[in-house]
Formats: C-alpha cells, structure tokens, sequence
C-alpha cells in the first residue's frame, strides 16, 4: 500500500471546468476521510473532494479495494464501525434551495433523510433482497416507513407503477425474490430505490454478474428513469467501457483517493493519469485492431509495446496449430 | 487426438406439480477441442453453457451422444472415467468458493497428485507442488504451499485454481468463466498465464464466458450457443467482426462500445420523444 503518496488533487482538464459551470450541484463532498480503525488503520478513503451534478451520471471507477463503496457508504452516512468518518463534509443541495449538512445529521433527520434524498442499490443486489418475505411487503416497508400517512391501497398502487416504471410486470408483486430471475431482482431492487423519488441514487455495481444482454436493458432502463425524473447517479463499477458509454463524468479512484476527474469523452479520447491509461489499456477492444491488445503469453502485458506483442502472437499462432 | 463432442443432447425432467416436462438444455451440439486451440463457448445465462462444461467433466451424463478424447470413448465410472479424468480438468469460476479454507494451498494440490498417482511419496508430492507453484508464478512457491485461501488474493486464487488443473497431467482445460470474479487489472495476467501454459504444454482449452471482447483475442475460434444449441461458430475474428446469426448481432450490440459515449441516452431520448408523439 502506498498510504505515505502524497495526497494530490486530482487530475483533470480546463474544459471540465467549463463543464462544471453550466451544471448545478445536488451533492458536495468536500476532504472526506474514511479510516478502518482496526490495527494497523486503513486508510480506505484520502481527502476526497467530489461534486455530484443534478441530473448526471457520474461513474466511480477503480480496482476492488479501492475504496469506492466505503466512499458511497460515506455519503450515505452508512459506515459502520470500525469504518469512520474521520473527516470531511457532505452537504446536499436540496431541490427546495435548502442545503443539508449530512454529516451533521442524526435520529429521525437521519433517518429522513437516507433513501427520501438519496437511496441506494446495492452491491449483489441479486441477493439483497429479503427471502421470506415477498416483494411487495418489502416495497411496503419503504412507503410505511417513510409516507406514514398512505394508506394501503395507495401503496399497493404506487408499488405496482414502480414494478411498470422498471419494466417488471406489476403483477409479479406478490412474488418471492426466488421466483424472479437475476435481471427481474435487480430491477425490483432500483423500483425500491426510485420508490421515494430520490434526488441521488447510489449505484454500486449494479450490473454485474448479469450477462451482456440483461445488463444493457438495466442500463437502458436507468437511462431513461434519469430523463424522466432527473435524478443524480452515482455509478459504482470497475467496468470501464461500460462507464464511458453510459456516463456523463469519470472519477477514477485508486487507494482510497480520485487520481482523475473528467467527462467520459477525456477519459477516453485523453486520460492525463499513468492509471487511467493502464486501465484503459486493460480492456481489449471488442471490434478495434487486434494490435493493442493480443494473446501474448506475457504478464505484464500493459509494458510491452504493441509490436512485439503482435510479433509474440505470431510466433504463439504458429506453435498451436 | 482431440476432445470430441458428438450430437450430444441433454435433457432435464422438470416438475411442477404433478407434472413432469422435458428441458432440453443442450440440444444436439458437436465439436471438437484439438490440443493446442482455444475455443471459446459465449451464450447468455441459461443458454446451456455450463451444462456442457459439466457434460464434459463427466458430473452429467448426456441423455444421448457420445463424448470421446483422443479416441477413446469416455466411461461414466470406474478405471474409464479415472483415465479420462486424468486428461480433461476444470478451472472453476469462483476462486472464492473453490478452494476450502480449511486446507492449505499445498494440499489442495497435492491431493489431485495423489489421486491420479503422479506422486506416491510426500517428498515428490512436495517437489511437485512446488513446481506447479511456480510455473503458475506464485512463488516463493514453498511459502504459497503453506498458506490457506484466505491468505490470498482472488488472482493468485485462481492461479491456484489453475495449478490444481493441472496437476493431473491433464492435456484439456475447461475454464467455466475463470475471470469473471476476478478484477480487471488482473483478468488479462490470468488470461495470459494461461495462454503461456497452453503453449508451453499444448493444451486445448474450453474458454466459457459471456465477455466477447477476451473471448476474441484469447481463443482461435468461438461458438455461440443459444438456448441449447450452437447457432453460430468460426474463428474468432471472423465471428465478432462478420456476425451472421441475429443471436451473435444481439450479444454483440449490447457489449459496452468505449467510444459511443453519449449514443445510448441519445437512443433513449429519441425513444422517449417518440413515444410521446405517437
């Protein structure tokens, strides 16, 4: 671990700026540190300043262990010990013009305030959800909890428009979680969080473990919910491609700090960080030139220059066949 | 000298209620696995992928068709089934529940040694753990023998994983989706070692996986398998580059494309004004 680096801001270029100044903010997370408090302590987040646009998807991208979900547990004042918040603040920009100092908040404001202005889905949300019970009482407890004056009838509608929003047939709301397929849980998994209307929804890895074809209708699914109802996301994934297609910002994390921030077009077409370079590179290309990226045998793949790992899987195809 | 698969179907008898109904979860696929090539099998969850791979283990037995490698016809038990375990091995996909973490790394693969007798005394079982260690670079390779699972990352799990294959002297590999679990950092260094052994020993691998973008560059040829059956096959570039079946279209259209950012939510909003006129 290279805790001693030293902390620097992170990478970025003029016209993100310029990107910046046209947006709103709905969320600012400014310094936030989050220590492991076990023995050695983890730093798993450093002095992490990040600014979260109304109406954007942002994408956090970065290797297992780099922080990225204690990060969203963070904002969602979700740590539990021995994670701790060690410094920092979060304030959120509410739509009614008043600002929320979320780490300030506790009791029944806390409470308020998680899953009303910013909701969550899971990591594995294939197995987030409750087995014994089904999921309609589980959509329930969302309304009951938070809209204490609805009425049961009011709830079972507005579940039954949540199931039709993410495309689930409504009348699988009486259904237990192992009735429905992957795809079908992780849906009724971003119904719950849609229920309260969130201004913010946290996504962490929500695609993964589903295949290529599932994955893309939950992609597109959240991109239309996004125009219609102009929420914020918070995209958790080491799934880079898929980050550039669908978001609007990148950050890409690394022990605990952002080494780069950007639009996705930057990202790509002129990453300025060694890492984000060597993770682009990680990523063979689908249709492009076999050139880049070849069978090559050879571990440190990301060191070797183009031609001779071309010159390599020459040599390698010949000794196969 | 290959791994064949003749017409082999595969049927599962599913109940509800009183009822039974037939599944057929592979239907009617053949193909052949030549030492030295990889092949990759991509397909949806559900397409039938795994249940081949565990055909070809030998954990299912084919409701009809046959299975050979190198000729001889593979026996559902006793010294048939011993011989043709000692050829064909499977790495798993998850690293993290494959191995027990009860025993050590060393054990885990002296165990296969043993079985298939490659080593009848501890001291060349030891002298052969350590090699296997080694050619997979987890090294120093007495130190791995000695920890457990959980003393190790999910990429050095799966070279473990590997290792264990490998020990029987087996000449084909099935790789049920080896770096799905895996992070993407590392994906390529686990999929590059096992390029290097399969060249250093000429093995034919069974690459499973559902990520077309490695199963172009990693394997010779590609087979797409949709519910059951194998709809498209070629070589590998041939496959993702001229795609013929509508299947191959689907899978391909919905892999990520880096450099589209922006196109989706311009689909979206296309869609949506759409709607909204009609």
């Amino acid at each position: 671990m290279s805790s001693t680096e030293p902390i620097q801001a992170p990478l970025s270029t003029p016209d993100h700026e310029d990107y910046l100044r046209e947006q709103t903010p709905v969320l600012s997370a400014k310094h936030m540190s989050i220590e492991y408090e076990v023995n050695p302590p983890v730093h798993a987040v450093r002095d992490v300043s990040l600014v979260l646009n109304r109406g954007e998807i942002l994408g956090l991208a970065g290797e297992s262990g780099c922080g990225k979900t204690t990060l969203a547990y963070g904002i969602n004042r979700l740590l539990n010990p021995p994670a701790r918040l060690k410094s920092g603040e979060v304030t959120l920009h509410d739509s009614d013009g008043e600002d929320i100092d979320v780490t300030a908040l506790a009791g029944d404001a806390l409470r308020a305030y998680r899953w009303d202005k910013v909701s969550m889905v899971f990591q594995g949300a294939m197995n987030a959800l409750n087995p014994v019970i089904s999921v309609k009482a589980q959509l329930f407890d969302v309304f009951s909890t938070h809209r204490p004056g609805m009425s049961r009838r009011e709830m079972k509608k507005a579940s039954q428009e949540l199931l039709e929003q993410v495309g689930v047939d409504p009348t699988r709301l009486n259904s237990f979680a192992h009735e429905l397929s992957g795809g079908m849980r992780q849906r009724v998994m971003i119904a719950m969080a849609l229920a309260l209307r969130p201004q913010v929804m946290i996504m962490d890895e929500p695609t993964t473990a589903l295949d290529v074809v599932v994955q893309r209708g939950i992609l597109r699914e959240i991109m239309r919910l996004r125009e219609q109802l102009n929420f914020a996301v918070v995209f958790i994934t080491h799934d880079l491609p898929m980050l550039l297609e669908i978001s609007d910002r990148i950050a890409i994390m690394r022990d605990g700090q952002i080494l780069e921030i950007n639009t996705s077009q930057n990202i790509f077409e002129n990453p300025q960080h060694e890492y984000t370079k060597k993770l682009l590179r990680s990523f063979p290309s689908l249709l492009g030139e076999r050139g880049g990226f070849v069978r090559s045998g050879d571990d440190d793949h990301a060191s070797t220059p183009a031609s001779s790992q071309t010159a390599a899987k020459v040599e390698g195809g010949t000794h196969g066949s | 000298m290959a791994l064949e698969m003749k017409n082999v179907t595969k049927e599962f008898k599913v109940r509800s209620g009183t009822r039974t109904r037939k599944l057929v979860a592979v239907n009617d696929v053949s193909f052949v696995l030549e030492p030295g090539k990889t092949v990759a099998l991509v397909g949806e969850s559900g397409s039938g992928k795994s249940t081949i791979a565990k055909m070809l283990l030998r954990l299912e037995n084919p409701t009809r068709g046959k299975i050979s490698v190198d000729g001889i016809e593979a026996g559902g038990y006793g010294s048939s089934l011993k011989k043709y375990r000692h050829l064909v091995q499977m790495v798993f996909q998850d690293p993290f529940a494959s191995l027990n973490p009860f025993h050590t790394i060393g054990h885990h693969i002296e165990r296969p040694l043993r079985i298939h007798r490659k080593a009848t005394t501890s001291r060349e079982a030891a002298d052969q753990v350590e090699e296997l260690l080694a050619r997979v670079n987890l090294e120093p390779a007495a130190d791995m023998a000695r920890r457990r699972p959980h003393e190790l990352s999910g990429g050095q799990r799966q070279r473990v994983a590997i290792a264990r294959a490998l020990a029987p002297g087996a000449k084909y590999l099935i790789a049920d989706e080896p770096v799905s679990m895996l992070d993407v950092s590392i994906r390529l260094s686990v999929l590059n070692l096992l390029a290097r052994l399969q060249r250093e020993e000429n093995l034919g691998v069974l690459y499973i996986t559902h990520d077309l973008a490695t199963a172009r560059h990693f394997s010779d040829e590609i087979m797409v398998m949709y519910k059951g059956s194998i709809v498209e096959r070629g070589p590998s570039d041939e496959v993702i580059l001229n795609p013929q079946h509508d299947y191959t279209k689907l899978l391909l259209d919905a892999a990520p494309v880096p450099s589209n950012h922006g196109v989706l939510r311009q689909a979206v909003k296309d869609e949506m004004a759409q709607e909204k006129r009609s």
